[in-house]
């Protein structure tokens, strides 16, 4: 079957509509209105209002990324105790949630955080005060957390059914402590899926608009707020182009950092 | 004893964090009142409604034609693409490999406008311009599955059948196809879930009067969610949920063969 040419379509395709749109984005980042070389439209990233915005993308994300992975690892680590195979009825209910529409899941959120929602609901029934609890920064981490915690579930559970049971064994032969055990042994060997997990979590995270524009009423702006506001609400698509330069930059740069150290098989073991 | 006791109470708070938004909306669909927080008593009237909701039911028909038509394109561009790429050298190889991981490690805003920028230099965006959008990046998710089946392919099969007189598609579909098919079919069901899900890159790439039902809810976030939509998420789930149970059913007896 020595037949490369059958790829020729898809070659077409990826060029076409992959890389052919990414350098539309880099012309438009880099001209201006009438079509001149500027660097204007990347240089606008140090506006303070989007400085802020990044700025907070990246510290959402990271708190996000950070309570995920504390959330996650004991789970995981239950889960393996426990023995479950990746194709048991308890793994599958985990990711079941993942498939969901995410903006539904997202809507749901707001109907429960609102501020004559269900929490709030049951608060004053209870006698206590209504809180806000919507539109703040603290809604749009907790939706980040829902819909992304299942991708760090996944791939350190992967990483951790692949411990061989004879190393941990042989371990406390030799008297280590179920401390140095865990030090020694189960963290290094999971470090690929809870740095797997960590990308899945923390770059749509960073990028997400739909979450905070949903749970953060439209007051609380992140970079990718700021992009679409440029696209369909200003219409500055030089601009957006810029600044969309800029989150990929952001993008490739949290990858890389991961990637050196990430697991393969992370993507692909969610099936 | 204790130990073990909150472990499970552990796991259940998890699941309980998980489910609990996906219960709300489900007994939103079946509650009388159309208050958010009170239930009015049970009732089978927003799915009835829901069915005969003109936009809901556009919607639906757009999200579901698009999943399919794009898994389906996806499902054929990509295994030929998977089988030239393997055949490929190194250098090829790891270009293309390079470019199919764009769409998958690229924000999805990214991908969004940067199709949204072609498109509207050469068409008006509408049902074809989302189309095409979600062949493209629902092609990487078949290469992807495809790709691992190849490798473990005894290729001296096919040459045989050719050396036996068989025609090059013979010879395809009776030593290729039988070994590849299941990676080609959970490529595809995984294409037609991203496509099901996708919100950020339809968001840019439709045009004015074309919904699916993720660009259709974040119209309606505006202006007040009918109960319509409860009714609509608890029959999305449940088709999720079936989808899922296929594939995992699916995947398990590939484990074990």
């Amino acid at each position: 079957m020595n037949k490369p040419h059958l790829a020729t379509p898809y070659v077409v395709w990826i060029i076409g509509f992959t890389v052919l749109p990414l350098l539309f984005v880099l012309y438009y980042g880099l001209t201006d209105a009438s079509g001149n070389f500027t660097l204007a439209n990347i240089a606008a990233i140090a506006d303070p209002i989007h400085l802020k915005a990044l700025w907070l993308s990246l510290l959402l994300a990271f708190i996000a990324t950070t309570v995920c992975l504390i959330i996650a690892y004991p789970l995981a680590m239950i889960m393996r105790k426990l023995n479950l195979s990746k194709g048991s009825f308890i793994v599958m209910l985990l990711i079941l949630p993942m498939w969901m529409n995410h903006l539904l899941k997202t809507l749901a959120w707001q109907l429960l955080l609102s501020n004559n929602g269900i929490f709030n609901t049951i608060f004053v029934a209870l006698g206590m005060e209504p809180v806000q609890m919507l539109n703040t920064s603290g809604a749009i981490v907790l939706g980040m957390i829902y819909d992304f915690l299942p991708f760090m579930i996944l791939p350190i559970f992967n990483a951790l059914t692949r411990i061989d049971k004879d190393v941990i064994d042989a371990a406390r032969d030799l008297g280590a402590n179920s401390l140095t055990v865990f030090r020694r042994i189960i963290l290094p060997l999971s470090m690929p899926g809870i740095i797997s997990g960590i990308t899945m979590v923390f770059v749509p995270s960073m990028t997400s608009f739909v979450i905070s524009d949903i749970l953060g009423g439209g007051k609380i702006l992140l970079i990718g707020n700021v992009i679409e506001q440029e696209f369909n609400k200003t219409f500055n698509w030089h601009l957006g182009s810029g600044i969309s330069i800029i989150l990929m930059i952001f993008v490739i740069a949290s990858m890389s950092l991961m990637s050196r150290r990430g697991d393969k098989e992370g993507g692909a073991a969610l099936w | 004893m204790v130990k073990s006791f909150l472990e499970k109470a552990y796991v259940a708070i998890i699941f309980i964090f998980l489910y609990m938004p996906i219960v709300v909306l489900m007994a939103l669909s079946f509650n009388a009142s159309k208050s958010k927080a009170t239930w009015g008593g049970f009732t089978f009237d927003w799915y009835q409604k829901m069915f005969s909701d003109g936009l809901i039911m556009d919607a639906l028909t757009n999200t579901l034609t698009i999943a399919f038509i794009s898994a389906l394109v996806a499902a054929v561009i990509g295994t030929a693409a998977a089988i030239g790429i393997q055949a490929m050298r190194k250098r090829q190889y790891n270009l293309t490999m390079g470019a199919t991981n764009i769409p998958l490690l690229n924000a999805d805003i990214v991908t969004g406008i940067s199709l949204m920028l072609l498109f509207v230099k050469f068409t008006e965006l509408g049902y074809h311009t989302i189309l095409l959008s979600h062949i493209t990046f629902n092609i990487p998710y078949v290469i992807l599955s495809v790709m691992p089946k190849l490798y473990g392919l005894n290729k001296s099969t096919y040459e045989a059948a050719l050396d036996l007189g068989a025609t090059p598609f013979f010879a395809f579909r009776k030593t290729i196809w039988p070994e590849i098919s299941p990676g080609v079919f959970t490529g595809f069901l995984m294409a037609l879930t991203m496509s099901l899900d996708d919100f950020a890159i339809t968001y840019f790439n439709k045009g004015v009067g074309v919904d699916t039902i993720s660009t259709m809810i974040y119209a309606e976030l505006r202006r007040g969610i009918k109960p319509e939509i409860y009714a609509l998420s608890t029959l999305l789930f449940v088709t999720v949920l079936a989808l899922l149970l296929i594939v995992n059913y699916r995947s398990a007896k590939n484990t074990k063969s």
